[in-house]
């Protein structure tokens, strides 16, 4: 057979460049040997403190909120029909039920803005829908802290709006006609009283709170009651969920009982390791779920789809941010001293230089989260990380290029200039408080 | 008969459109199936969410993957 050399010059490149890369491979010197080792470590902390207690249980939820919770009669206030000052509102908070899988912001930011309520409510919607979905306020606030999880979810909701408002009094004239015929995803569930939704998230939610519970400085007050109760609240609230379940969402008794005994029974042989009791009551409620009509099903089939999606990806970043920049209070492979010269204290240049780096890099989901982390165990100000958090997830160079091919060149780049300047100066606001 | 398959290249699109090709072969019917992944054409059918179905410009299933069963009643004449 006659061999191309044209096709196969790219295999070629690879080799050569893989084959200098291990040649020169700087094993043996220290800052790269503990470059690798602070990854390592980075890696193996998440597993052990976040992944079982807190991502798992997020993940639960984002698959309820994808198959329990009633999308279509929030996207209805998205629609052509709907009006002005509500579908801004909407759009600025939705991202909360919306947002769940990244995959669905871009059609349906092209949806808004073509057939839905314009460009105003759709730029807001894909501005703020990445940093409040629930995955990524949860994990925030885990990893970064409340402060600055709030920080985020409040700064990119109301900024939403005000760039969404910007952006379409910039471009008020081509705004053009649409039609109103919009088709709207089917629910997948079929209704119940908002109150059984809400019960259901409450005790959900109240597991992955009180599971995660930290230790509070001081041994007195109320937080430091809350933290030495944690299991116990923990416990109450997973068996409230379960009766809930059994009977509001069609699990079997016996299913649940089952699980509610074999999870005590390991707290009780097991006590100072609750990470056991924890993952046996998930595993029992995953059989359960999948054993239990088809509804629960797609609740576990849409976890799963989650945790494939987002899990590996997370655990690289966390690997990659831990090579870079090492655990906090450690060094990885970049100097401390150079995040501090570029984006320590909180200067106009930190934040202005972190808000252009976030909005042009691309951070795979939630991965911000762990770059952040790394970059201000680093020495990063705390304004500059709030600022790269918020022009981070909303843009990147990939994500212009298809936002470009839906609103043009021009409104992207407005688009982009009015996230840089937002980001840059909530940074300075957040990091003089 | 021509059914196209609206998704922006998640994982749910994929699987729907294996599936169109899966009942298509089983039920022996005469179609195409075209994978359309360009945003804006997808926003001109004005479906809000994906992966979506559309059978002859007519959107018969949106945001979610449908089952063999519902595949089978849009295609059967």
């Amino acid at each position: 057979m006659q061999m191309s050399w044209k096709n196969e010059l790219k295999p070629l490149g690879i080799i050569i460049v893989v084959f200098f890369a291990s040649f020169f491979l700087p094993v043996g010197v220290y800052r790269f040997d503990n470059a690798l080792i602070e990854g390592l470590e980075l890696v193996k902390w998440y597993a052990q403190e976040h992944v079982l207690l807190c991502l798992v249980p997020a993940f639960f939820i984002a698959g309820a909120i994808g198959v329990f919770v009633s999308q279509n009669a929030v996207m209805r206030y998205l629609g052509a029909g709907a009006k002005k000052t509500v579908a801004y509102l909407v759009a600025s908070v939705s991202g909360i039920i919306l947002a769940v899988c990244s995959c669905t912001i871009l059609p349906l930011f092209a949806g808004i803005y073509t057939r839905g309520a314009g460009l105003g409510p759709a730029i807001a919607f894909l501005y703020s829908g990445p940093a409040i979905s629930v995955l990524s306020i949860i994990l925030t606030a885990r990893i970064l802290g409340p402060e600055i999880g709030i920080a985020r979810a409040v700064g990119a909701v109301s900024f939403s709006v005000i760039i969404g408002f910007l952006m379409e009094l910039i471009f008020k004239k081509d705004e053009a006609e649409r039609s109103a015929q919009i088709h709207l995803p089917e629910e997948s569930s079929t209704p119940r009283p908002v109150y059984q939704t809400i019960l259901y998230f409450f005790f959900m939610i109240s597991i992955l709170v009180f599971a995660n519970w930290g230790k509070p400085d001081l041994q007195q007050g109320v937080w430091w009651t809350v933290f030495s109760l944690k299991w116990v609240i923990t416990s109450v609230s997973a068996v409230a969920f379960g009766v809930i379940l059994v009977l509001w969402y069609s699990h079997q008794a016996w299913k649940i009982g089952l699980v509610t005994v074999v999870s005590a029974m390991f707290a009780y042989i097991l006590p100072t390791v609750p990470i056991i009791a924890f993952s046996a009551g998930f595993i029992g409620l995953t059989w359960s779920a999948s054993t239990s009509g088809e509804e629960n099903g797609s609740w576990i089939y849409a976890s799963w789809d989650f945790t494939k999606q987002i899990l590996p990806l997370l655990l690289m970043g966390v690997f990659i941010a831990g090579f870079l920049l090492g655990r906090p209070g450690n060094e990885g492979i970049i100097p401390n001293q150079w995040v501090a010269t570029l984006v320590g204290g909180n200067s106009f240049f930190a934040n202005f230089f972190s808000s252009i780096v976030g909005a042009f890099m691309y951070f795979a989901t939630l991965t911000e989260v762990p770059i952040v982390q790394g970059l201000m165990g680093s020495g990063m100000g705390k304004g500059p990380s709030l600022a790269l958090l918020l022009a981070g997830p909303a843009l990147s160079l990939p994500n212009m290029l298809v936002i470009r091919s839906v609103i043009g060149t021009k409104k992207t780049v407005v688009f982009s200039l009015l996230v840089i300047i937002m980001a840059t100066f909530s940074g300075m606001i957040f990091g003089m408080i | 008969m021509e059914i196209k398959v609206l998704g922006s290249g998640c994982a749910k699109c994929k699987k729907t459109e294996d599936l169109v090709k899966q009942v298509i072969g089983e039920a022996k019917v005469e179609a195409t199936v075209e994978k359309v992944t360009d945003l804006m054409q997808i926003a001109g059918y004005g479906v809000f969410g994906t992966p979506a179905i559309v059978i002859d410009g007519e959107v018969k299933c949106v945001g979610k993957i449908p089952s063999k069963q519902e595949i089978l009643n849009w295609i059967k004449p």
